[in-house]
């Protein structure tokens, strides 16, 4: 029990270092690769303080508690995750802080925020459906949802989900808010609709909103080192490689429509999906 | 206590993000800033962020006269920023109205509308001109920390 606690309370803190850590990693190599020199690694945490200490200015109440809501979400998926739960529950869990996002971004009339609302949930739809398919590939794996089941597996799972670890990482561009699929809010600043769903999120909630961001994409690169969690380097260097090509792809390529978006989404990773979960079966 | 603040002291002049708000100008300002804004001098190595939403910013770069009709817009990005926050005024037009101040429909300076708190001189104001006032508005931008600013 005291285990649990301390647990819960060491893995956000922990997370919140390292996706703090991730993004200034992120920032300065984007600089680099445009020929400049970037920030200092510790810019994202010197942004986010400046943030907390801001105005709270707020247009609907919503827009004070969705942040709140959303890095709770966020933090509870990661423990969840910590604790090697189900992952049924930690993808649902995770996915109640972007339902949060989505709705404070929609309790205010500003256009930006309210299409980039839209482009959201079309992200999310296109995304959480490729989580769900790895959670049931687990199952059919390894016959339980739960990660604890995963250790104990002879080889890697990447050997028998290569087509949905394709997929996984056109989940994983999505959700780092990555071109060619950051249409809902760009991570670099104020490129598309302004600041797209994070308009209207002022001073501290942004602050919020922005380590909530830094956890989702920690508990994503996490689901992603579940694919070769039969050794521990390999869970450090397969997540790595994958966030270092997330990068380098922002780097090269251009901003897609939210059409694109879906037709990637559903038409290439769904199938490439169903494809591998079929030959799974057999 | 004393950590926090001087850490929040620290953070805030070293993150500070800029809008910058075109509002009667003849175009001369408005490219001496933006050079300054672009990757080639690489203004992010300081943290600085020029970004398009006023909720988000912390100092307002005004070029140009206010007039009549301008005055509102002016006043209305003002107020949606957060506090603490530091306006700079930039060029002969914006401390003044410059060459324009004669004009029927010009109101004069920046500061005849909004608090002005730094002011960049020039006909256009020259690129370092344009850096030395951010350095000094940063300056300001601290400052602020201690006193009304506060964020509440
Ligand atoms: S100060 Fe000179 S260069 Fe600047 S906006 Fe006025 S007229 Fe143009």
């Amino acid at each position: 029990m005291m285990q649990t606690a301390a647990l819960a309370l060491a893995v956000p803190c922990a997370a919140i270092l390292l996706g703090g850590l991730l993004s200034g990693i992120d920032r300065r190599l984007t600089a680099r690769l445009q020929s400049r020199q970037g920030p200092p690694l510790s810019q994202p945490f010197l942004d986010v303080i400046k943030l907390m200490a801001k105005e709270r200015m707020v247009t609907n109440p919503w827009q004070a508690f969705s942040p709140v809501a959303s890095l709770g979400a966020a933090a509870f998926a990661l423990v969840f995750f910590a604790l090697q739960g189900d992952l049924l529950v930690i993808l649902f869990v995770h996915m109640v802080g972007g339902v949060f996002l989505v709705l404070g971004a929609m309790a205010s009339p500003s256009p930006y925020s309210q299409t980039a609302s839209q482009r959201e949930l079309w992200q999310m739809l296109s995304c959480e459906t490729l989580l769900f398919l790895i959670a049931g590939a687990l199952y059919l794996t390894t016959g339980s949802f739960r990660l604890s089941e995963l250790s104990a597996l002879p080889e890697p799972l990447l050997y028998r989900l290569p087509l949905l670890f394709a997929a996984f990482f056109f989940a994983l561009t999505v959700k780092m808010r990555k071109s060619p699929f950051d249409l809902a809010g760009c991570h670099h600043a104020h490129q598309e609709l302004v600041r797209g769903v994070f308009t209207e999120y002022v001073g501290p909630y942004l602050g919020l909103l922005e380590i909530a961001h830094w956890l989702d994409i920690v508990l994503y690169l996490a689901i992603c080192s579940l694919f070769w969690a039969t050794s521990t380097p390999a869970m450090i260097l397969l997540p790595l490689a994958a966030f270092l090509a997330v990068i380098m792809l922002d780097n090269v390529a251009a901003r897609l429509t939210w059409r694109w978006m879906l037709g990637w989404g559903w038409g290439a990773a769904f199938v490439l999906s169903a494809l591998n979960l079929s030959w799974l079966k057999g | 206590m004393g950590l926090i603040d001087k850490l929040i002291s620290t953070a805030r002049r070293r993150s500070p993000w800029l809008l910058h708000f075109d509002c009667g100008s003849c175009n001369g300002c408005d490219i001496e800033t933006l050079a300054c804004l672009t990757p080639v001098y690489d203004v992010e190595r300081f943290g600085v962020v020029n970004v398009g939403n006023p909720k988000h910013a912390d100092i307002l770069l005004v070029t140009g006269t206010v007039n009549l009709r301008n005055r509102e817009v002016l006043t209305v990005l003002f107020e949606q920023m957060p506090e603490p926050k530091v306006v700079v005024a930039i060029g002969a037009c914006g401390l003044s109205g410059g060459i324009f101040r004669e004009a029927p429909n010009v109101v004069g300076g920046v500061d005849k509308v909004i608090p002005v708190d730094v002011y960049v001189p020039g006909c256009p104001a020259r690129p370092e001109a344009i850096i030395d006032g951010v350095v000094l508005a940063l300056e300001k931008f601290r400052e602020k920390s201690k006193g009304k600013g506060e964020g509440k």
